[in-house]
């Protein structure tokens, strides 16, 4: 399987990232360098082996509903690139 | 000179008063000072809150209240977070974050008295297997200045290799506590999965990820994960269990029977290595151990398998990185656009690969095809260790297929690093602790022995190091100034 260049410009708009005609370029190349490698587990026959999304079992992790400490504001915007007002800044969303 | 002794001979010198934790932190404060510009093993120290946090530890000592670590040096990957210090995962997409609130393990660490000499280098987001893909350039092995300390915990593997720290944390997904151990030539242990908390860690693979310390020898090792582990409610993953058991005395090779995957000894590894290995083997058996040939197929399987669940995981993760709350934020037009150009500008060229690949993975009519079927094929590993396990006490082989490599050598094919490893990755798909220790030599750079137990059995795994490593008398030290 290899990967075409719309592809990768459309998985790179799933993934929220913007590239350059050369970082598509040399990521096509990358992936399909992957996919290739990849393709060894193909024909591997898995056949009633149920998919493990964890490697230790532990079902059902449950908390008591405490009320514990929390972030401040302070702390909660203390890394933010924009604040205003004791409040995240984001772009606009809804239009006007 | 205290920046070469163990965390166990410096305990005995704090506890019969001949030292201070004051001196003890001086000493390796000044030795950062002097060598860390040739290895780049820290990005960041704070050599006022390492005082402090000596001087308290003086006195919890002076009080009689000292624990088994209070007072002892320690480094914490940059990917952990230690209120006090940025946290960047040498990444630019951070900055300089600073951290709210304190890692599970960097609070253990806290409470137990350690002092925390910085925050050290590692592969951006801790992907990679040479510590080429930070943000702030490679770190350099103190053997050789000019190859890799391996990846990705490779500040942490070189800090306590140039003796710039007494111990060290880590965090492995599929190899980056171990690799970077064996190729600096000291010990690298990843516990059972879910036996240390990853509150605070900031996540790559959660279903693989595990904190681990490197440490000069394994009395060490376990002398310093003892008190990290333990149950944290924090972490829905972490095991209800008592911490790892402190001490590893009284271990035996003897009657040990130990599983060699044909696997590990055959293709694509130097013949060095496998020479080094070969030796190690012979010696745990004129010492009484025994040694049974495994067949383990699934371990051909383990570097695909890894490179989708790892990057499924980490393009979900990574998806927090959007320049609203935290980090980097590049203005675009509107909210979509100015997320691109974040993440774009803010994340390196691995990161962005390993984001692309695992979305790719997880998208509409690929699901199937790679991320379910990976995930079954976890499912035959787990089922094929585990079978092994039921006939051996512990797994043994190669930590890493080769020696340390030059920088540069290797990061420009996509595939060579990745496929390095394999020896390593399996740990991880199953969970099972897994340590790392230096072997020998080849080529005058260190070789590192891996040794595996299943689920749990971290005690021990802990105590049969302890013999193997007495048995092999092999502990390393770099001609480095």
């Amino acid at each position: 399987m290899s990967i075409s260049i719309d592809e990768v410009r459309h998985v790179a708009k799933l993934a929220r990232l913007e590239l350059d005609e050369a970082e598509i370029l040399a990521l096509q190349g990358e992936l399909n360098a992957l996919l290739g490698h990849f393709s060894d587990i193909r024909d591997l026959n898995v056949d009633g082996i149920e998919p493990q999304s964890h490697a230790v079992a532990v079902q059902n992790v449950w908390s008591e509903d405490i009320i514990g400490a929390s972030l401040s504001r302070e702390w909660a915007l203390k890394n933010a690139p924009m604040t205003k007002a004791g409040l995240f800044v984001v772009p606009q969303i809804i239009e006007d | 000179m205290l920046t070469q002794l163990s965390a166990t001979e410096l305990r005995k010198k704090l506890d019969s008063r001949e030292v201070s934790a004051i001196e003890i932190a001086q000493a390796h404060l000044d030795r950062i000072a002097s060598q860390n510009s040739k290895l780049n093993a820290y990005l960041h120290v704070n050599p006022e809150l390492t005082l402090e946090m000596a001087e308290s530890a003086q006195k919890t000592i002076n009080q009689g209240n000292a624990s088994a670590v209070t007072g002892i040096p320690i480094a914490l990957k940059d990917n952990l977070n230690f209120g006090g210090m940025p946290t960047t995962c040498a990444s630019k997409i951070l900055g300089q974050f600073q951290p709210p609130f304190d890692a599970h393990v960097s609070k253990r660490v806290r409470d137990e008295g350690m002092v925390v000499l910085g925050k050290t280098n590692l592969d951006e987001f801790a992907m990679g297997t040479s510590t080429e893909n930070s943000a702030f350039g490679p770190t350099r092995n103190p053997w050789d200045l000019e190859r890799s300390p391996g990846g990705s915990s490779g500040g942490s593997a070189s800090a306590v290799a140039a003796e710039m720290a007494t111990l060290a944390l880590g965090s492995d997904t599929g190899g980056s506590i171990r690799q970077p151990a064996s190729l600096s030539g000291i010990v690298g242990f990843k516990p059972t999965y879910g036996r240390c908390s990853r509150y605070g860690l900031v996540a790559f693979g959660s279903s693989l990820d595990q904190i681990g310390p490197f440490a000069r020898n394994v009395e060490d090792a376990a002398l310093c994960v003892s008190a990290l582990t333990g149950h944290d409610p924090m972490d829905s993953t972490s095991l209800n269990m008592a911490p790892i058991q402190r001490s590893v005395e009284g271990g035996n090779v003897k009657g040990k029977k130990f599983g060699l995957p044909k696997q590990l000894f055959g293709e694509g590894m130097q013949p060095g290595v496998i020479e080094s290995v070969l030796k190690a083997i012979e010696t745990l058996r004129q010492a009484g151990a025994e040694f049974v040939e495994l067949d383990l197929p699934s371990i051909a399987y383990g570097v695909t398998t890894y490179y989708i669940i790892a990057p499924a995981e980490a393009s979900s993760n990574l998806a927090r990185f959007d320049g609203v709350r935290y980090g980097l934020r590049v203005d675009g037009a509107g909210h979509i656009e100015t997320t691109e150009k974040s993440r774009a500008q803010g994340f390196g060229h691995e990161v962005k690969q390993r984001i692309m690949i695992g979305t790719y993975a997880l998208s509409a009519g690929y699901y199937d095809a790679y991320y379910v079927k990976a995930q079954q094929v976890r499912g035959l590993m787990q089922r094929e260790f585990n079978a092994a396990f039921q006939m051996v006490d512990h797994i043994l082989g190669p930590t890493s297929p080769v020696v340390a490599f030059k920088i540069g050598e290797l990061i420009n094919d996509p595939m060579a690093l990745k496929q390095l490893d394999f020896c390593t990755i399996p740990a991880n798909m199953g969970g099972f602790p897994a340590i790392s220790l230096p072997c020998g030599l080849s080529e005058g750079l260190p070789v590192g022995l891996q040794l595996m137990s299943p689920n749990l059995e971290d005690d021990a795994l802990l105590k049969t190091a302890w013999a193997v490593e007495k048995a092999l008398d092999a502990t390393l030290r770099p001609s480095f100034a």
